[in-house]
């Protein structure tokens, strides 16, 4: 971890909040105006979530499927506009910049997305795929571009050879790497890795965690690595941050999270790793699902599955409070005792 | 059912594939024994042939592909002399098996119940009434709750686990001993992956029934299964107890494998990579088919290895193994 640069924020996230709504339809208009209390479904998908990144940091965001942790990534990602709340980048508000600045961002920040056969355009040669940013945004000079994409593609591990390939032409994990590859393509300082990893089989998965880890140290890179395997994210995140329908519950360095977790739903998810090392356990799962973010439950979202759910987490929302320094936690338990 | 022999016996299975490109071997000499109530995890990475295994012991390999050699002894009866017609009375009976995509194996216009009582009259003369209680008795059993209710469901009503769970309870309505699950928790969450892995385990302990768990994730491998069978380009390259071969891989790959996995104690040091991929089964090297992506390759490789028993009873296909054993 750069110690040096540990103060300096990069990016900062405040009250982001992501709302989708699903209007009524035609039928549902009339019955709203006969009287019936038909309303426009909404989903929040993100729920008012504030979050510090620094320079050089890995920061893994992690949770199950539906709590907002991609969505989270794509407002970052500048993909999806966010309801309400700020993103600063580099202590500039994303949203007031100047087109000129806008722009800037929007090239400073990339994404990697997770599933490497849907993310790449099938018609385009992999040169166009990884080519084409980079010579509209004028970092590189049409004459110029094969020698840098051959530097790009080096990078990552592929042969620039394959250079007028498509990319139906290419297995699993070098799928991914030409999607690094056009990331970087772009000169980032900040990567969202959305799940960049799960789609690929276990000897991949470590060469692209590998190649991931060497780009940080070669290139000064800052990641926003969302993942639900915690396995992987315990390797590689100097941070971790826990999200449960929409809202962080908690938030740690990764040693403090694995080994003081404070809120129960980190405890939970930390006990249910499987892991090399357990053999011929005795499962014991923690009960229930995550509920419909369509009508989530009141005061703490977590409560109909916690062991230790009181009066008040039913009804009162947990704010997320320090609980030492570094390590913050939205739980009601931390206040009784 | 003698008691003594174990319930599946897979022998030297071979399954081809005759494709235009060639003939594709992708299921190579393949033995593994399961006995009443283990748990066997058949590990590989895409295109090792572990789902081809499964789909080999149910008899569902369509053409162009075919079982070509070998023997699949269930219950000391060999599965590959059946017919159509026989097969049809264990499958869904006595062996049944779940996949990796619930949403694909259940029919989306049929309700639940429908589904499930027909799986159980298609082997049985009972009634409907009879079936539906049984029916509703197996899904309170892999902990569907309000089953009465469920069972009027469509399956699209139901979430990825719980869809999950109605696929595994309609492979345990006719209590089959042996159940082949092709990589039933990939596509979900860790706490529903945790409680089904639990459900399964309860079930197993409780029933006698066997289950081969095929899967590319040796983490949920290692909480589950008694034994251990790793494959590699179609081929077993090492077989054995779980704690045996976690502990101490004697295969390159298997140990290769190991070291890919992000634990605690690897935290911010490169893992252990296998360099490169797996080959394609249509121009596989001559002799073992690690040795490109091996790192101590020598020119013995060029020759097939054979199977070598070590003294701990585990089974590994590597020249270095058989030269250690030979020496020993």
């Amino acid at each position: 971890m750069p110690d040096q640069n540990e103060l300096k924020p990069v990016l900062q996230l405040q009250n982001l909040t992501k709302k989708f709504v699903k209007p009524l339809d035609f039928a549902g208009k009339i019955a709203q105006k006969l009287g019936s209390n038909l309303r426009d479904e909404v989903v929040h998908a993100v729920d008012n979530v504030s979050l510090t990144v620094n320079k050089g940091e890995v920061v893994s965001l992690v949770g199950e499927s539906g709590c907002g942790k991609s969505t989270l990534g794509r407002m970052v990602a500048g993909i999806l506009p966010q309801t309400s709340g700020d993103i600063f980048y580099e202590g500039q508000n994303v949203a007031n910049q100047s087109s000129e600045d806008a722009r800037r961002t929007a090239l400073k920040i990339q994404m990697i997305f997770q599933d490497p056969f849907a993310s790449l355009n099938p018609r385009l040669r992999v040169k166009d795929i990884l080519g084409e940013a980079p010579l509209y945004h004028k970092l590189v000079s049409s004459s110029g571009l094969d020698a840098y994409l051959d530097d790009v593609m080096l990078r990552c591990g592929l042969d620039p050879d394959f250079k007028q390939r498509y990319p139906h032409q290419f297995s699993g994990g070098q799928r991914q790497r030409i999607g690094i590859a056009r990331a970087l393509a772009v000169q980032p300082d900040f990567i969202v890795c959305d799940e960049a990893v799960a789609a690929l089989d276990v000897s991949i998965q470590a060469q692209v965690l590998n190649l991931f880890m060497q780009l940080r140290a070669e290139l000064d890179l800052t990641y926003l690595f969302i993942s639900h395997d915690l396995g992987v994210v315990e390797h590689i995140s100097d941070r971790i941050v826990i999200m449960y329908l929409g809202r962080v519950v908690e938030t740690a360095d990764t040693d403090e999270l694995f080994s003081r977790a404070n809120h129960p739903y980190t405890q939970a998810l930390l006990r249910e790793i499987p892991r090399l090392e357990t053999r011929h356990s005795d499962f014991t799962p923690i009960e229930g699902e995550i509920p419909s973010p369509l009508d989530p439950p009141n005061g703490c979202h977590f409560h109909p599955r916690c062991p230790f759910a009181t009066d008040r987490c039913r009804t009162e929302i947990p704010t997320l409070k320090e609980i030492s320094p570094g390590h913050h936690s939205a739980c009601h338990l931390n206040e009784s005792n | 059912m003698s008691s003594s022999s174990p319930t599946l016996q897979v022998e030297n299975l071979q399954t081809q594939f005759f494709t235009k490109a060639g003939v594709v071997t992708a299921v190579d000499d393949v033995s593994f024994t399961v006995n009443r109530g283990e748990v066997l995890g058949l590990v590989g990475e895409s295109g090792s042939g572990k789902t081809v295994t499964g789909f080999s012991i149910l008899g569902l390999v369509d053409h162009p592909g075919k079982v070509t050699g070998g023997k699949i002894l269930f219950n000391g009866e060999d599965l590959t002399t059946y017919s159509e017609n026989q097969y049809r009375a264990i499958r869904g009976s006595r062996i049944s098996m779940v996949f990796q995509d619930p949403m694909m194996t259940l029919n989306p216009v049929l309700r639940v119940d429908t589904q499930m009582v027909e799986a159980i009259r298609a082997h049985e003369k009972i009634s409907k009434a009879d079936a539906l209680v049984r029916a509703r008795d197996a899904l309170g059993q892999v902990g569907i709750p309000s089953p009465d209710e469920r069972l009027k469901s469509y399956p699209h009503q139901f979430s990825g686990g719980m869809r999950q769970r109605v696929a595994f309870a309609i492979a345990l309505l006719n209590k089959p001993d042996l159940i082949i699950a092709d990589e039933p928790t990939t596509a979900l969450d860790v706490t529903i992956q945790a409680q089904i892995l639990f459900e399964t385990q309860k079930l197993c302990r409780e029933t006698g029934t066997s289950l081969v768990w095929i899967t590319h994730d040796l983490t949920v491998v290692a909480g589950l299964a008694d034994n251990i069978c790793v494959m590699y380009a179609g081929k077993v390259v090492e077989t054995g107890k779980i704690d045996d071969v976690l502990d101490d891989p004697k295969h390159p790959y298997t140990e290769g494998l190991i070291g890919s996995v992000p634990s605690r104690n690897k935290r911010g040091q490169p893992l252990t990579q296998i360099p490169g991929m797996t080959p394609s089964l249509l121009n596989l090297p001559k002799g073992c088919p690690f040795q490109k992506r091996c790192q101590y390759a020598a020119p013995q490789c060029e020759v097939s290895p054979k199977i070598t028993k070590c003294e701990d009873g585990r089974l590994v296909r590597c020249h270095r193994v058989e030269e250690a054993m030979a020496h020993a």
